[in-house]
């Protein structure tokens, strides 16, 4: 009896310990590792978020729409020869070779996102279905593109297909950022500020703000209701196709069935930590959680670490201040 | 030549029947007011019009076609256009963001600025608040942004449902007075009202409308004369 609970407290000692000089050695690694993680999650919150700001849903089938781009990545670059050693070819061929799957993915997973909205969304709507009637087919509609791939694919992970081998480009505060960083933050960057400003400035993006404000006065206005929905699972899975491009290239291979799921809580509570609905909160609750979770993994030890804290941070924020931190929604965005 | 007709139509609200085979029409150059207490349908036959409730019976011609299947989207570009019971003003857009909303579906841009002018020269209270989001405006400056939106549509016929609702007597004159104006420049108005006294004395023609029953019709005149309107509606 002493026995037992002398080990019981062996192993809760050694079990969870705070190595906070770990932390601090590694601050600016984690920090800028975090970010290239965190662009990947803000890529992909952005499709739960203008779902969410025009239907008032939350897409759960999201991270299939996601890992669907991630198999159009692996198998595009498969077939143009890539594999677990990076290609020898000119730094021209190699982007434009990304460049295809990156458009590929787009494709899929805009695709997927479509039929998704008309099979599990559209005939709800139609009929007028309380909200729980939407949860659980979303759940079905996850759960469904999964065992697809799954019978397809079976349960084992894709092999590894490396794009390039990160080179070193200049240093911040004694730590190397390298070519995959820049690159994976900065596309995100970009293409997140694009989607921004379309929905600001194009009349598809007034469209959409408009059916996000009141979707009944939009129609008053000529909008086509049904075209803005599809038009936003559409912009959404684009978006998620890019996410699953970077997050290829930074973790090349464990391409598996039901590899959406993680990544999708994840870029899910970025959209909440940044406010749901809001296009500028998913970027900052994206790059956000990227970094916490990177601190979580040093100051705990075990890479398994991200994850929790990441479920930690979603809860926290879900009780503290469940608007997130930029607190508007879609229709509040002014152009 | 009726522009707008109503042939015996019903509409639901699940199993409640809200109207009964109603039927009117508005004739191309009119103002045609249809008074009714609370919840007498006044709402449900403009959302019925405009496409956003589905009919159970009856048909709607609108424009020399059938309208009834139309989604209402598509009725917007055939020329009708709802200034919908309380307001449904963007909040987070501008005035002119709003006003731009209304000229959505509009193909022909060159032709809208004309319509921005018009629009400006009836309510110059919007073009000082051009920058102002519509939801910081007053009530009244709300209901001049809602008709002003409708008006961008470049609609044959303009749709108001209760443009008087909450607003202060002088704002009501005005309103009126510019639906009268905008009915002199050509367009056609179908108008809902509570306010009957003035609803009445504005249209050429109008219809009462109780518990979901068209019960009576005529002249604005001959209806306020009619001595059951009069004990209901205009307190006389
Ligand atoms: N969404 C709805 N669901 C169920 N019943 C409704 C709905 N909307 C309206 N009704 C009912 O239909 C009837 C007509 O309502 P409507 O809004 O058309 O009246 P109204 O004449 O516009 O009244 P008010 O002057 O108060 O605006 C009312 O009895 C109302 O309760
Ligand atoms: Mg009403």
């Amino acid at each position: 009896m002493h026995g037992l609970v002398t080990s019981l407290a062996t192993v809760d000692s050694s079990w969870i310990q705070f190595d906070w000089s770990n932390l601090f050695q590694n601050f600016w690694p984690a920090t800028f590792d975090g970010m290239t993680f965190g662009a990947i999650y803000a890529l992909v919150a952005l499709g739960y978020t203008l779902v969410y700001g025009v239907l008032n849903l939350i897409n759960f089938a999201h991270s299939e729409v996601f890992i669907s781009g991630a198999y159009a990545v692996v198998f595009t670059l498969s077939a143009l020869g890539f594999g677990p050693n990076p290609p020898h070819l000119s730094l021209i061929a190699i982007i434009g070779d990304l460049l295809l799957a990156c458009i590929a993915a787009m494709i899929v997973s805009a695709i997927v996102a479509l039929i998704v909205e008309r099979v599990a969304y559209k005939p709800l709507r139609d009929r007028g279905a309380p909200r729980l009637a939407y949860l659980i087919s979303a759940i079905g509609a996850s759960f469904a593109i999964q065992y697809i791939f799954f019978n397809w694919r079976s349960s084992n992970a894709e092999p590894a297909v490396i794009m390039f081998n990160p080179k070193p480009i200049f240093d911040v505060f004694g730590t190397i950022i390298d070519s995959q960083q820049l690159t994976i933050v900065i596309a995100a960057i970009v293409m997140m500020v694009a989607t921004d400003q379309f929905i600001r400035r194009t009349r598809l993006g007034r469209g959409i703000r408009a059916v996000a404000q009141d979707p009944d006065t939009a129609t008053l206005m000529g909008v086509n209701k049904e075209r803005i929905i599809m038009s936003t699972f559409v912009i959404g899975g684009i978006l998620a196709g890019a996410g699953a491009l970077f997050y290829v290239m930074k973790v090349p291979s464990g391409v598996i069935y039901n590899g959406g799921f993680i990544l999708g809580i994840k870029a899910f509570t970025a959209a909440v930590l940044g406010g749901i609905g809001n296009i500028r909160g998913a970027l900052l609750g994206g790059l956000l959680l990227g970094m916490i979770g990177n601190y979580g993994q040093y100051l705990l030890g075990d890479a398994q670490w991200t994850d929790v804290v990441s479920f930690i941070v979603l809860v926290l924020v879900l009780m503290v201040r469940p608007e997130g931190i930029l607190g508007s929604n879609l229709a509040k965005v002014r152009a | 030549m009726a522009l707008l007709e109503l042939n015996s139509i019903s509409v639901h609200y699940g199993r409640i029947q809200a109207l009964h085979e109603m039927s009117i029409h508005v004739d191309e150059g009119e103002i045609v007011s249809l008074i009714g207490a609370n919840g007498a349908g006044k709402t449900t036959t403009m959302r019925a019009i405009a496409g956003l409730l589905g009919l159970s019976a009856g048909s709607i011609q609108f424009d020399g076609g059938d309208v009834s299947k139309t989604k209402a989207h598509l009725r917007v570009i055939r020329g009708m256009s709802l200034a919908p019971e309380g307001r449904g003003i963007f909040p987070a857009m501008t005035v002119l963001e709003n006003l731009d909303m209304g000229a959505f579906a509009r193909k022909d841009k060159s032709s809208m600025d004309a319509d921005f002018a018009r629009v400006f020269d009836l309510f110059p209270r919007l073009k000082e608040r051009s920058k102002q989001a519509g939801g910081t405006l007053s009530g009244g400056e709300q209901q001049m942004l809602a008709i002003g939106r409708a008006l961008m549509a470049h609609p044959k016929l303009l749709l108001l449902d209760e443009p008087s609702m909450g607003l202060a007597p002088q704002f009501i004159r005005q309103i009126f007075r510019i639906v009268k104006e905008v009915n002199e420049q050509g367009t056609t108005v179908l108008l809902v009202e509570q306010n009957a006294n003035q609803a009445l004395k504005l249209a050429h023609r109008a219809y009462v409308l109780e518990t979901g029953h068209i019960t009576r019709e005529g002249s604005g005149a001959e209806v306020a004369a009619d001595p059951a309107v009069r004990a209901a509606y205009l307190g006389a």
